[in-house]
């Protein structure tokens, strides 16, 4: 009994060491989402219970490794206890409990994060290898950077033009995997205004880690008049545009820049800085003039002739692009050599 | 004796053979057929098949059938060759499950070593930010290889222990299918050769899970690694069918089902699952493979496929496969415990049935791995309830574990430091399971690194460290010799302490947003010193692993020649004399008592003077 009773003391201690322990560092990055908040609360909620079990188990695992140790020339056997069914039956039935309990709690909590909200923002997300595009259905326009106002439900619908990718903010906690051939659905209203980044969160190829994309959450007002800002830019008819305006506008809807950068840094493809007139090895060791004729044939089709170093993975998608478009990107690509 | 006399160098010709046969017949129905002749999926595929074919052929594991088919009658052959050196026996067909123990046990550590060494390779890669020297192909590829490679080197290490050690624990002659038993374990082989081979023919970049779409248009090396899971899978299924068979039909007179070694519970409960589930995952990477190859359009949205298919057949096996896992881990821990408290098992019969339990709870929880792939969204609540449930018998386990030892009188050599080593490493990875089976926190963790720092504590604590504490505990009955203790206690204070810092090290990273398989992470996130951490660690227990090895190859040739009984337990198998000899109770055995009696003076479990008793 004696033995029971210090090692319960300690138990209780521990589980208070633990729990101070774990609530001294940030475990979670920042939240800035209200479904996020059921997350955090609920993973609250099981580190209490994860340091009770912890202490229980580590304190008598230890407490017999220190005080049961058998002492030196004691050569007999400890007392012959088979079991005690009362035992087996508590420590069965209150776990159940517990975890069912929590099974329940679990269940309320998604019915909330998944709730329908009054008046909801709608965006359509598309994963592609290796970037992510937004559409706002509601205003007929379309982003590589995800706007977003602050305190406004907003509804994902989510695709996939290839392979199955996943949504994910790490400051919004949930996550949602975008699916070729499916819309899938997440729902997050953003609470604090900033900077966030989407991370797909789904190995999806040779890029997967770079799979990034910008999120701006804004107060309401800034982000009327951002989409108002864009509506100038997408009503502006292509025709009153440069060939380089247009092969800008072109290069960030078609998702262009998520692997090309324009500032010189390597992404997953080559750099169009300075990539206009200049000289580049193929993979077979032959060298070609990066001229307008290359540039239309490796938008039209990426694999013919790859650059040295880089992998072939673009996809032959671009087909779709009329003769001025591609003539469009590629005085854009020409003017960032200048 | 010349080196042909040997069945591994007559199976690796023939695998040579027969791929090369293989790719000529693709080639030759092309050219039949008008088209080009040749397209490397077709020859590859073709080829690696009738490569492992050829290989289990050719190594001898068929010859006692193909006799019996032409009516001749082929006594089982016991003992060593009599025209060749003993050694020989090792690396040919040989049907005592002694022999064939031993050989899983050493493909299971070469596995380990592959798998580890991948492991370490690209830990190096994440220990900073910023890309150092890893292709992002080459590391997607290698991170596929180090998880399957230790699926695989697990899978092996649980058929070394249970074809060694279930016949001896039960006191049968041998396993129940001698013959079925060496051919599965000869599938192995040639199909790890073809496993390491997909790295080279492109490799594949999609992680063991092999999701389509990605694995539909994933590089070459993929349909190898199909091809690879499919013949382990056989091997699995027969070895599975070979236990429970054993297990059921030779037990000794005497030996109830409830009067086993608990570690036979265990089996049983693994061979079960092992048996019914592993046909999902190989169904499901045929038919990727078929979709690759024919053109059909099962998971291919744009055909009416549906990706996410292909992930409840893949978690119907892949779930479940966990749980065999750690179950012969647990196992172990619920035998050696009560050896060194010299105490009863606590609970013996709740012991053995949890592991029933978490068997047949483990067919009901598969989509917990799928919360946010798309499918319905209600389902997720029941496999969120069906999840938790597995904790109850889990928790039934430690609660058991601990009040064995409790007021025991404990004896903490290398064995026993392993078990509470595993004890302490499986808490973490129990603790950190039910975050993930809850909806709402996994929508947050799923992906993250601190999944990858929850299953590897499982895995380490429910195989690797209850399968490094078997090898020391068994390594006198296997050689004869004692291994070195102070290096068993060196291995266990590097390893323990490394991997306590690699797991939380992981799930600490995966909290701040650091997600699985990237070749490179973002330093904004503020877990570069956690990554560095996690990689020092994980080297640490390379390490570690290392000594043990350089341990139990030196040991057991000059170790010192270890005692009948070193750790005076009570089952059948210390009974006899190390290494066990060819026939292992030559008197036969009878149970008469129970198996962990330790405290009731006078009592034994086994009377191994059954024939001199008759007389």
């Amino acid at each position: 009994m004696k033995h029971i009773v210090i090692a319960s003391v300690l138990v209780i201690v521990v589980t208070v060491l633990v729990i101070l322990g774990l609530n001294a560092v940030d475990l979670v990055p920042n939240l800035a989402s209200a479904e996020g908040e059921y997350v955090d609360l609920m993973f609250q909620a099981q580190i209490y219970v994860i340091a009770f079990i912890f202490a229980l188990i580590i304190v008598f695992m230890l407490y017999s490794v220190f005080v049961f140790r058998r002492k030196p020339g004691d050569t007999s056997d400890g007392p012959h206890i088979t079991g005690n069914t009362t035992l087996e039956i508590t420590w069965t039935i209150i776990p159940l409990i517990i975890v069912m309990g929590f099974g329940v709690w679990g269940a309320l909590h998604l019915s909330e994060i998944t709730a329908q909200g009054a008046d909801e923002l709608v965006v359509e997300v598309t994963g592609f290898q290796f970037g992510w595009r937004f559409e706002y259905p509601q205003y007929g326009l379309s982003s590589q950077e995800l706007y977003l106002p602050r305190d406004r439900k907003v509804l994902f619908r989510l695709t996939s033009t290839d392979v199955i990718h996943s949504f994910w903010i790490p400051e919004f906690r949930i996550k949602q995997d975008a699916v070729p051939g499916l819309w899938t659905e997440l729902r997050v209203t953003p609470t604090e205004v900033g900077n966030y980044r989407v991370r797909c969160a789904e190995l999806c190829g040779y890029a997967h880690s770079a799979m990034y994309a910008p999120v701006v959450v804004v107060e309401p007002a800034e982000f009327q008049s951002w989409l108002e800002g864009q509506d100038v830019g997408a009503s502006q008819p292509p025709e009153d545009m440069t060939p380089v305006e247009r092969g800008a506008q072109l290069a960030e809807q078609q998702g262009c820049l998520s692997c090309h950068s324009t500032d010189g840094t390597t992404l997953v493809g080559p750099t169009w800085q300075g990539l206009y007139g200049s000289q580049g090895m193929l993979e077979d060791g032959s060298t070609v003039v990066a001229d307008e004729d290359y540039l239309r044939k490796s938008i039209l089709d990426p694999g013919a002739q790859v650059v040295d170093g880089f992998p072939n993975i673009m996809p032959p998608a671009y087909t779709f692009l009329s003769d001025d478009e591609l003539a469009a990107l590629v005085a854009y690509i020409e003017s960032l050599s200048n | 004796m010349t080196v042909l006399s040997l069945g591994i160098v007559r199976g690796l010709a023939a695998q040579i053979v027969g791929t090369a046969l293989g790719i000529g017949l693709v080639v030759l129905v092309r050219v039949l057929m008008g088209l080009h002749a040749w397209e490397a999926e077709p020859a590859t595929v073709v080829g690696a098949m009738l490569g492992v074919i050829a290989f289990i052929v050719g190594v001898g594991s068929m010859d006692d059938w193909f006799r019996w088919a032409r009516g001749k009658v082929t006594p089982l052959h016991h003992g060593p060759p009599e025209d060749k050196p003993a050694w020989t026996r090792y690396f040919s067909v040989d049907y005592s499950h002694k022999v064939i123990g031993i050989q899983y046990g050493v493909l299971a550590i070469t596995l380990l070593l592959v798998g580890g060494s991948l492991a370490g390779v690209f830990r190096v890669e994440l220990a900073e930010a910023g890309r150092q020297f890893l292709d992002p192909a080459i590391f997607n590829t290698m991170i596929g290889m180090h998880g399957w490679g230790m699926i695989i080197s697990i899978l092996l290490g649980i058929a070394a222990f249970s074809n060694y050690l279930v016949p001896l624990l039960i006191g049968a002659s041998d396993m129940a299918f001698p013959r079925l038993n060496a051919w599965a374990f000869w599938i192995n082989v040639p199909t790890a050769l073809v496993f390491i081979a997909s790295m080279f023919v492109g490799g594949w970049d999609t992680g063991w899970t092999a999701y389509p779409p990605l694995s539909a248009r994933a590089p070459l090396g993929m349909q190898l690694y199909f091809v690879s899971v499919f013949f382990f899978g056989i091997s699995s299924i027969v070895g599975a069918l070979n236990l429970i068979a054993t297990i059921l039909m030779l037990r000794a007179p005497g030996m109830s089902l409830f009067r086993m070694p608990i570690f036979v519970w265990a089996v049983l409960a693994t061979s079960i699952i092992a048996l019914t589930a592993t046909q999902l995952i190989a169904l499901s990477f045929i038919m990727v493979m078929m979709q690759r190859l024919l053109g059909m359009g099962f998971f291919d949205p744009a055909q009416g496929g549906n990706p996410i298919l292909f992930q409840h057949l893949f978690w119907f096996y892949s779930h479940p496969a966990v749980y065999i896992f750690v179950l012969p881990g647990l196992g172990i821990i619920s035998e050696i415990l009560p050896v060194f408290s010299r105490k009863p098992l606590f609970g013996y019969k709740w012991v053995a049935l949890s592991s029933m339990a978490i068997a047949l709870a483990g067919f009901l929880v598969w989509a917990h791995h799928m919360f946010t792939s798309g499918m319905a969204s209600f389902l997720r609540v029941p496999f969120m309830f069906s999840t938790l449930l597995v904790a109850v018998p889990t928790g039934v386990k430690f609660f058991s574990w601990i009040a064995t030892i409790w007021r025991g009188k404990l004896t903490f050599p290398t064995p026993m430091l392993f078990v509470m080593g595993a004890l302490s490493v499986f808490l973490i990875g129990g603790l950190s399971g039910p975050p993930n089976g809850i909806v709402t926190t996994d929508l947050f963790l799923h992906d993250t690194y601190w999944i990858v720092g929850h299953f590897h504590a499982t895995m380490f604590g429910g195989f690797v460290f209850p399968f490094f504490a078997a090898l020391y505990y068994w390594f006198p009955k296997f050689t004869g010799r004692m291994y070195n203790e102070r290096m068993g206690k060196i291995h266990f204070w590097l390893m323990t302490p490394a991997f306590w810092v690699q797991s939380l090290g992981q799930m600490r990273v995966g909290l701040l947003g650091m997600r699985r398989r990237i070749v490179d992470y973002d330093p904004a996130l503020g877990i570069e010193g956690g990554q560095l951490a996690v990689t020092i660690a994980g080297l640490v227990i390379g390490l570690s692993v290392l000594i043990m090895l350089a341990n139990l190859i030196y040991s057991a040739r000059r170790g010192r020649v270890a005692e009948r009984n070193p750790w005076k337990s009570r089952s059948p198998e210390w009974q006899i004399p190390s290494p066990v000899p060819e026939i292992s109770y030559p008197d036969g055995l009878q149970v008469i008592g129970e198996p962990y009696d330790y405290g009731l003076p006078d009592s034994r479990y086994v009377n191994l003077q059954v024939a001199a008793a008759a007389e």
